[in-house]
């Protein structure tokens, strides 16, 4: 119950910011929103892993890919409503998290990092010949102009989607990292060995961290078929989701829930504005140009800048 | 009667190299056991075997008549062992008071009807550090500690999750005359609370100062076991530490 205001407060800043979109007038605001929206997921997802737990993962992509797939085959088959969607993507994604953290999480450091990218490597060859969900070709889904519950524009259901859908994450983020599994990752990250001795069962945690991570990263690109209409391979594996779902957390600080959301934000919408305004071809040196400023100038991220912490 | 500990012919092997050979112990409820031995005479190895850090390659060990091998270093500080490192090894991006939180909240309270709320949590860390004298710097990070005030975490940390034999690795190490006094202090008053303690150390005058009883490893076997001021005189130990 403690978590309860914040949950009120973190409702009420999403009605401003739906308010805010709506009173703007303009729908490229929900097309370009939803993006940043989903990149706040998809950071504060990875920060459940690699921030709070220190397991890096490069396999961000493979995870966000899996529920958009998962979207991709069911809108074959008996097609449902978003919702439903995300939690399939989500139980997807989840299971292979869970898959994922058997397999490779007695790896540590650099060597478990190598091992979530070559899972991304096996999940889009595996995409990419599977031709029911388009194959290497890709898949076209055609949404509606507008949805059958509200009534509104379909951009502006999937924003709202992904607006509820970040509230949701963000607010799990922060009860976990206030609570007794918060405290067991924490110690894992910050030593394994010591963690075991006082009684933390970190093989449990770390795949319960890789299950919560990986479902949140699948929720996120449950809609992503609906959003860009087209989806094949090369944009549902980009590079760019695994490298903003590092980049952003390390930017806003990856101790806490807010570093995700306050990097998610600042780089998603600098890179929404270089997309309408120079070339979305930018976006990635706009990431390397910013996380190379940060790891010189503030390598706890914002918020380690904003308490006077240098590493 | 039962033995507390009960390890028997504990071995580990690294490839081709045998750190230990068959290492045979037994340890009373209430005893204070010195474990000595040179450098690489496997103590630090037989630790970490019987707390679950390293998987033994045979043997068995007991703790209160239940079987350890087999299970991991978090369930088996769970039973009852605890332990500290040799190295300091703190949580640094947690508080000194956080770093105590921990056991509390994943042994103490994992326990059948261990159940520590908010308040009952913090009261019980501040008396963990009051204990051991740090509850002045409950609210330090861990890089703010002296070495002295590290070590004491160490066993603030092992302490938090109620165990009934605690096992203090070089505990003093690197500590000044009177910090080692400070710490031995510290483990014998714990040692009358009922706490079963074993001291690995190479500082000969704390060893002989707080055990009553004196193991001697040397190349992963066992070869002393008794009242120290036997042991010391033993010639065997004498060669192992002095040369033929």
């Amino acid at each position: 119950m403690r978590n309860l205001p914040f949950l009120v407060l973190a409702l009420l800043a999403a009605a401003a910011v739906f308010g805010a979109a709506k009173f703007v007038g303009n729908s490229y605001v929900f097309f370009a929103g939803y993006v940043v929206l989903q990149y706040v997921v998809l950071a504060t997802a990875w920060n459940i892993l690699g921030g709070y737990v220190g397991y890096v993962n490069f396999g961000t992509a493979a995870f966000l890919a899996l529920g958009a797939y998962s979207s991709v085959a069911i809108h074959k088959l008996f097609p449902m409503p978003i919702p439903a969607l995300i939690l399939i993507g989500g139980l997807v994604s989840g299971v292979i998290g869970l898959l994922m953290g058997y397999l490779t999480l007695r790896l540590r450091g650099a060597f478990f990092s190598i091992a979530t990218l070559a899972l991304a490597v096996v999940v889009q060859t595996f995409i990419i010949n599977w031709s029911f969900v388009g194959g290497s070709r890709g898949a076209y889904i055609v949404r509606p102009r507008t949805t059958a519950f509200f009534g509104i524009d379909y951009i502006e259901y999937l924003f709202l989607i992904m607006l509820a859908l970040a509230v949701i994450a963000v607010f799990s983020a922060r009860c976990i990292e206030h609570s007794r599994l918060g405290y067991g990752f924490a110690a894992i990250r910050d030593d394994e060995a010591a963690a075991e001795a006082s009684g933390v069962p970190t093989l449990r945690l770390k795949l319960l961290a890789t299950t919560l991570s990986g479902a949140f990263m699948g929720m996120a690109g449950a809609p992503l078929p609906y959003y860009v209409t087209y989806l094949d391979p090369a944009s549902g594996f980009s590079l760019t989701y695994a490298v903003n779902a590092i980049a952003m957390p390390l930017i806003g600080g990856t101790g806490s829930w807010i570093g995700p959301v306050i990097g998610a934000v600042l780089l998603g919408t600098l890179q929404q504005i270089a997309t309408v305004t120079i070339s979305s071809a930018l976006n990635l040196l706009i990431v390397g140009l910013v996380l190379v400023g940060f790891v010189i100038a503030a390598p706890n991220g914002l918020l380690g800048l904003l308490r006077g912490e240098r590493r | 009667m039962t033995a507390l500990l009960s390890v028997k012919n504990v071995e580990k092997r690294f490839g081709g190299f045998t750190a230990l050979g068959g290492i045979d112990l037994e340890i009373q409820a209430g005893e204070r056991v010195g474990l000595i031995g040179p450098n690489g005479s496997g103590k630090s190895t037989l630790v970490n075997c019987l707390s679950g850090t390293l998987r033994q390659d045979g043997g068995s060990v007991h703790l209160a008549g239940r079987r350890l091998d087999g299970l991991p270093a978090h369930a088996r500080t769970r039973l009852g062992l605890a332990r500290s490192f040799q190295l300091p090894r703190p949580f640094a991006s947690l508080t000194v008071a956080e770093n105590v939180r921990i056991p509390l909240l994943y042994t103490v309270n994992a326990r059948p009807g261990g159940m520590l709320d908010g308040p009952g949590l913090t009261a019980r860390c501040l008396e963990l550090l009051d204990l051991v004298g740090l509850v002045r710097v409950a609210g330090k990070m861990p890089t703010d500690l002296t070495q002295i005030e590290m070590r004491k975490l160490e066993l603030a940390r092992a302490l938090a999750s109620e165990p009934t034999l605690l096992i203090a690795d070089e505990a003093m190490a690197g500590l000044s005359h009177g910090e080692i006094d400070e710490i031995l202090a510290l483990l014998l008053r714990l040692n009358r609370q009922g706490i079963t303690i074993i001291l690995i150390e190479h500082i000969m005058r704390a060893v002989m100062q707080f055990s009553d009883r004196l193991v001697v490893l040397v190349a992963g076997r066992k070869i002393a076991d008794g009242l120290p001021g036997e042991v010391v005189r033993n010639p065997e130990v004498e060669r192992a530490y002095l040369g033929e």
